[in-house]
């Protein structure tokens, strides 16, 4: 059975060397209707009336590697793009939508609510779901453009940016990313159990959105958790935590700070949490007016901290006051270890003052003076990085795939050839930065890239017929025994997260195990979801 | 009241699952009362409704008795009272809507979010004309029922306005332009919330807003709301990762 796929592998690997075919017929979508589990029939119809549908012959094959935003806008920009096109979303574990199950805070709800939409994609019926398959164990990257037409890779950015400082490894310090996927039930970090007891501090290095998350996680009562979808193990440790102080430490000063106002506020606005923002840090250069001027967002959450400083609310809240602390001008120079040298006791910051050319952002440079933060637990959160894959090409340095508009470069160089039918999207293309809504425009601009390609023949394939698709990867992944992940079989999980969450009072209690949401998934269906 | 926020439109939706709805919103605070104007019954859910958690992230509050089970039909909540304090917030529509019993797959948009107005044959003329441009620059001129937010207008119009949170004031993928800048003017200024989420919308101007916070009035007639060309302003000042 194999034997077919690899034949047609061949034939299509021969057509993309050999391609020149151009298909031009336009035609606009229809209106799709589907039916979703549970027999219901609901008509949803794409929104992309404006931009004309392409007919690919054969039905263009398409594999998206990642169940993120990223995939998922690309998925469904693909589907409204092509009007035959037919999309397989990949992902390495068999629950869907990345970071917005495993990064997006508990207490924000509302922000993943995308994931309405991005269901609305999946069970589309020109759009199958690949949980559990691992890019690069379970299937390689070039068996997958043997298979495919096109392949866009959105698998992320899952590893993190190094310190470079003494006392980094040390016990008690953790990513940011670690800390996150711990508290929101990723499978991998379910066993990371944060020092929550030996100190009531907490240091974060990093000042972004996701430091914030770190921070208010910390410091918000666990009623409030109580009743989000954190994870039960992360909850237990919470209520039993000591912390009550969170330190957010950034090398430059309050203009250049990358969290966002709506985060800002947000925190500023916890009940029993004072924000504190050292009023000398406040002072503006003429190039931080510059730099306020040239952007709306620094400004509005300079302003915000301004207001923090002036709050003139009651600093001591009794025994159960909460703080958070914002320092600005301080590099992290190392991380200081216990007496025994077994875990983290502090952390050693160097002063800094901005240093810029005109019309170049300011850089933090070191003054030489020194001071030092107990703590009993650190999190980095400097950013996220990518993680490379056997046969494709990476920028070690910026820890991203090099590409032109989502096309992959064959080498990091300026000027490059690209790999045909190969894409890139969300931030294994760009780094990891952006929101939710970031994606939407540059999964746009990677479906773009393919329609211009295959416009013009660049893809490779099209020539020939259908490639195998979906159902060569099938019968790749049965002979290999890896156990698939339907959508189907991911809201049964859902649903069985559904029904734990509501013993609770939570919206749902995500299942950690992998094994177990393997076993909810290959349950015979005995109710309709 | 320190830390509430209510959002308006889509977000605060009821989700019902039989007898038991779910009212999720973007606000943190305790929902003590819900009162329903529909059109065709008012009612006061107060008097029979129960706060089962005091939490406001996703607050459960089930309504019990025939007398104010909500109708099948569309209607507004106004008049949320919150707060440990009692304190009373400005009324504010919220646009109820039944999800059946999948919590998962709403129902097509246009069942799930039409408004009163829409519902009656008289309210015709609380309709006003708004213009979506797209980013090629084709117009599309629909009609929109007074009190319904451009983003549902959008959506029940096939018009490609993305809303990623659905109303909710949690993204900013509904930001559209308003090309005339006297109507700018005629709306009531954004909200913080609303700015701290156009703060992260590409290709931002000085008459720019979320969709979903832009509500159909009277003195609105003629809107004309552009979507920002995104792609051609991702490529010239999309976001690069910040030094840190």
């Amino acid at each position: 059975m194999a034997r077919t796929w690899r034949a047609r592998a061949m034939q299509v690997q021969m057509a993309r060397a050999l391609t020149t075919c151009l298909f031009g017929a336009r035609v606009f979508a229809p209106r799709n209707s589907f039916t979703a589990t549970g027999g219901e029939v609901l008509s949803w119809n794409w929104r992309s009336l404006s931009t004309s549908a392409l007919q690919h012959t054969g039905g263009l094959q398409v594999c998206v590697v990642g169940s993120g935003p990223a995939g998922f806008y690309t998925a469904e920009k693909v589907l409204k793009r092509f009007e035959r096109a037919k999309v397989d979303i990949l992902d390495r574990l068999p629950t869907p939508f990345g970071l917005v199950r495993s990064g997006v805070a508990p207490d924000h709800p509302e922000t993943k609510v995308v994931t309405n939409q991005f269901s609305r994609v999946a069970v589309s019926d020109r759009c199958s779901y690949f949980g559990n398959v691992t890019l690069g164990t379970d299937v390689s990257l070039e068996e997958l453009r043997m298979l495919y037409d096109v392949v866009v890779l959105a698998y992320g950015a899952e590893s993190d940016r190094k310190l470079g400082v003494p006392g980094e490894e040390l016990v008690g310090v953790h990513a940011a990313r670690e800390f996150v996927w711990w508290y929101n039930g990723h499978p991998d970090q379910v066993n990371l159990q944060p020092d929550l007891q030996s100190s009531d501090t907490a240091v974060v290095l990093g000042q972004g959105n996701v430091a914030l998350d770190c921070a208010r996680i910390l410091l918000r009562s666990t009623e409030e958790l109580a009743t989000t979808d954190i994870a039960e193990h992360a909850l237990v440790q919470l209520r039993e935590s000591r912390i009550r102080r969170v330190v957010l430490v950034g090398r430059r000063g309050p203009v250049q700070a990358a969290c966002t106002a709506k985060e800002l506020r947000e925190i500023m606005g916890i009940k029993g949490l004072s924000v504190k923002v050292r009023a000398c840090d406040l002072a503006l250069s003429p190039a931080d007016l510059e730099e306020m001027k040239a952007s709306r967002s620094h400004k509005r959450v300079y302003e915000l901290l301004v207001k923090a400083a002036g709050s003139k609310l009651p600093v001591h809240n009794g025994s159960g006051g909460r703080e958070l602390l914002f320092v600005f001008y301080r590099n992290p120079a190392e991380i200081l270890s216990s007496d025994d040298g077994a875990r983290v006791a502090g952390v050693k910051l160097e002063k800094t003052v901005l240093q810029g050319e005109k019309d170049k952002p300011q850089r933090a440079v070191g003054t030489g003076e020194f001071e030092e933060v107990s703590c009993g637990l650190v999190l980095k959160s400097i950013g996220y990085k990518s993680i490379p894959i056997p046969g494709l090409t990476f920028d070690h340095r910026q820890g991203l795939v090099p590409n032109s508009k989502g096309r992959v470069l064959r080498s990091v160089e300026e000027g490059s050839s690209f790999v045909a039918g190969l894409f890139v999207v969300g931030w294994l293309k760009r780094g990891p930065t952006g929101i939710i809504g970031t994606n939407l425009i540059d999964a746009d601009e990677t479906v773009e890239s393919i329609v211009e390609d295959w416009t013009s023949g660049g893809l490779g394939s099209q020539s020939s017929s259908c490639p195998p698709g979906s159902r060569g990867l099938q019968e790749l992944l049965e002979e290999r025994c890896i156990s698939i992940v339907t959508f189907d079989d991911w809201l049964k999980i859902h649903s069985a997260e559904v029904a734990l969450g509501s013993e609770k009072g939570k919206p749902q209690e995500k299942i950690i195990c992998r094994e177990e949401m393997l076993s909810i998934a290959k349950q015979v269906s005995s109710q309709t979801p | 009241m320190r830390g509430l926020r209510v959002a308006t439109g889509l977000a605060a939706r009821l989700l019902q699952h039989g007898r038991v709805a779910e009212l999720r919103t973007g606000s943190v605070g305790i929902f003590r009362s819900l009162v329903c104007n529909n059109p065709s019954a008012t009612y006061d859910s107060s008097l029979n409704s129960r706060v089962s958690d005091t939490c406001g992230f996703s607050s459960r509050v089930s309504i019990q008795g025939s007398s104010c089970a909500p109708r099948h039909e569309p209607g507004f909540v106004s008049n949320v009272s919150l707060g440990a304090s009692g304190e009373i917030v400005e009324p504010n529509k919220f646009i109820l809507s039944y999800l059946g019993s999948s919590q998962l797959f709403p129902p097509g948009r246009s069942n799930g979010f039409s408004t009163s107005a829409a519902a009656t044959p008289e309210a015709d003329a609380e309709k006003i004309s708004v213009t979506f441009v797209n980013k090629d620059g084709e117009e599309t001129e629909i009609k929109v029922p007074v009190g319904m937010s451009m983003l549902e207008a959008a959506h029940e119009n096939d018009i490609e306005l993305e809303g990623a949170c659905e109303g909710s004031l949690a993204c900013s993928t509904c930001h559209v332009i308003i090309t005339d800048e006297e109507l700018y003017n005629k709306l009531p200024e954004p909200t913080d919330e609303e700015n701290d989420m156009l703060d992260l919308a590409f290709g931002l101007t000085e008459t720019s807003r979320l969709g979903c916070q832009v509500i159909a009035k009277p003195e609105l007639d003629g809107l004309r709301l552009a979507l920002p060309a995104a792609t051609r302003n991702f490529a010239v000042d999309g976001h690069v990762p910040k030094p840190h």
